[in-house]
């Protein structure tokens, strides 16, 4: 208790729900916004297993990226750490900076951390993340290589065809994206063969959390009308299956925002953020 | 039936296995596939990891690929220590984090040195001072988060022990110095870090594991013959 004590007094007084005087957890906060896929996988878990949160609505071209609305770290120096969020986004990828937790004091990035967690601290049914060793191997073995396969890829998407428009005002040549279609068919093609196979989800017949950090990130291209699951049959019953096990309902829900093209073309964007995101923006377009 | 780990210690990943495994007296056969004689291109291994990459498992008809899960499998299938993989949820959460954040951080940027430096010459392409440059730049900037939000003043990642989260954050680290860029110095907080690291995992070990990368700096001074090259240039395109 002292120990809590200790670390409650430590926290900086900007967070308003941090109260020195009493030990009560205060609820759980998700920091989202559902432009990004990382946040769509954290939003629909929580609401599909009935997880009590609050839902601080980050809009990733306003607050997030300038260090307002962030919650601060679990350790002494917040506002060193929302002066490094500051410094450090111009060269960092924005849409890392959500989801991100609050659980009373603690906070937590990235978002299969904030799964597993929620996972654990919900208890949530077991096919999520099977208590089997092999079968939770292989949801551990789809989210690690997805780091680096479909999550590199499928973003770029948005990026070329709507958000690098945005900021610069200018389009980029077509060869551009059939670069980025190129190497994401390489990555569908893994999928299918190594992860997907002919089963139903990837970890046997019920859906997991694999499946759901799968097929959030596939809607991104689809949100900007790279339909890629025309003339893929497998990929396209594997999503419908996904979509029934989450529930219709839930994900049109949580995909409302990068299913709108429209609101997109209409973002505000900071021009002080316009500014810091310049170096990132010219390097993803060379 | 014994557990068969398929490795080559050039790779970070394959060394914080090899170390994971020793240190917590996991009986494994160390099946060798040498990345620059293309072994991972084999048939034979491609019945082991289809996606053809280092490290690789097999545990009877079990096959696992990507070293997170293979380490987190070993922990569980062996009950190995708490600390490594904390059961306190918020401490296992910060390793878990951890382990998602460095993928393209911490390695990206670190292989990125390392084929800059040794393998683009190796394959006999020229050398790119100013990627370099770049991919420096790039791991400087990481290596500030991971002071900053990662290690902070802690002894470890998470706490007061070594977890998987400082294993998998040296054997990547090792990878530049290996290449002749010493990210030790001039970081103390992080030099004494990786003394606490070492000292941990014992040196024997530690340095047994690294042996193959410390000395990589022999290998780029040879020409290798012709067929090694296109070994290596095909690496480069995977």
């Amino acid at each position: 208790v002292a120990a809590a004590k200790a670390t409650l007094s430590q926290a900086p007084l900007s967070l308003s729900h941090c109260c020195s005087l009493c030990s009560v957890r205060m609820g759980l906060e998700l920091y989202l916004d559902l432009l990004s896929q990382h946040c769509r996988t954290v939003y629909i878990f929580a609401k599909k297993n009935n997880i009590p949160f609050e839902f601080k609505h980050v809009e990733l071209f306003k607050d997030s990226i300038l260090g307002r609305k962030m919650p601060g770290g679990n350790n002494p120096g917040h506002s060193r750490e929302g002066q490094h969020c500051r410094e450090e986004f111009g060269k960092v990828n924005i849409l890392k900076k959500v989801p991100a937790l609050k659980d009373g004091v603690f906070t937590l990035a990235e978002s299969t951390a904030i799964l597993l967690y929620l996972s654990r601290k919900y208890n949530t049914p077991d096919h999520w993340y099977p208590s089997d060793i092999q079968k939770r191997a292989r949801v551990d073995e789809y989210l690690s290589w997805h780091h680096t396969n479909i999550r590199t890829n499928a973003p770029k998407t948005l990026w070329i065809k709507v958000l690098i428009p945005l900021f610069t005002g200018q389009k980029l040549p077509p060869e551009k994206l059939q670069e980025v279609m190129d190497e994401l068919a390489i990555s569908l093609k893994q999928f299918e063969e190594k992860f997907l196979q002919d089963k139903p989800f990837i970890v046997g017949s019920e859906i997991s959390l694999a499946d759901l950090v799968a097929i959030v990130e596939l809607m991104q291209p689809i949100g900007v009308g790279c339909d890629i699951f025309e003339d893929r049959p497998k990929l396209s019953e594997w999503r419908n299956r996904v979509e029934e096990a989450v529930g219709k309902e839930l994900f049109q829900e949580a995909h409302e925002i990068i299913l709108n093209i429209k609101e997109l073309s209409n973002l505000q964007i900071d021009p002080q953020l316009k500014e810091h995101l310049a170096p990132v923006l010219r390097k993803m377009m060379k | 039936m014994v557990v068969e780990l398929f490795l080559d210690l050039l790779s970070q990943p394959c060394r914080a296995l090899f170390i994971f495994a020793k240190k917590n007296n996991i009986p494994f056969v160390f099946k060798h596939v040498e990345l620059l004689k293309g072994h991972h291109h084999s048939e034979e291994f491609g019945k082991v990891n289809v996606l053809k990459k280092v490290p690789a498992l097999k545990d009877g008809a079990f096959t696992l690929a990507e070293s997170i899960a293979i380490l987190l499998y070993l922990s569980r299938k062996f009950n190995t220590p708490d600390h490594w993989y904390p059961s306190d949820l918020q401490k296992r959460a910060q390793v878990d984090e951890y382990l998602s954040w460095q993928h393209a951080t911490i390695r990206e940027k670190g292989c990125k040195i390392f084929i800059t430096k040794v393998l683009v010459p190796l394959a006999g392409q020229p050398f790119s001072p100013e990627t370099l440059e770049e991919a420096v730049e790039e791991l400087n900037s990481a290596l500030k988060q991971f002071e900053e939000k990662f290690l902070q003043d802690k002894p470890f990642i998470v706490g007061n022990e070594i977890s998987l989260a400082d294993l998998v954050a040296i054997v990547e680290l090792m990878q530049p110095v290996g290449c002749g860029c010493d990210i030790f110095e001039n970081r103390p907080k992080l030099a004494e870090w990786r003394s606490r690291v070492e000292e941990a995992v014992g040196k024997e070990l530690f340095q047994q594991a690294h042996e193959l990368i410390l000395n990589v700096k022999n290998l780029s001074t040879t020409q290798l013959p012709p067929e090694l090259r296109e070994h290596v240039k095909q690496f480069l395109k995977t």
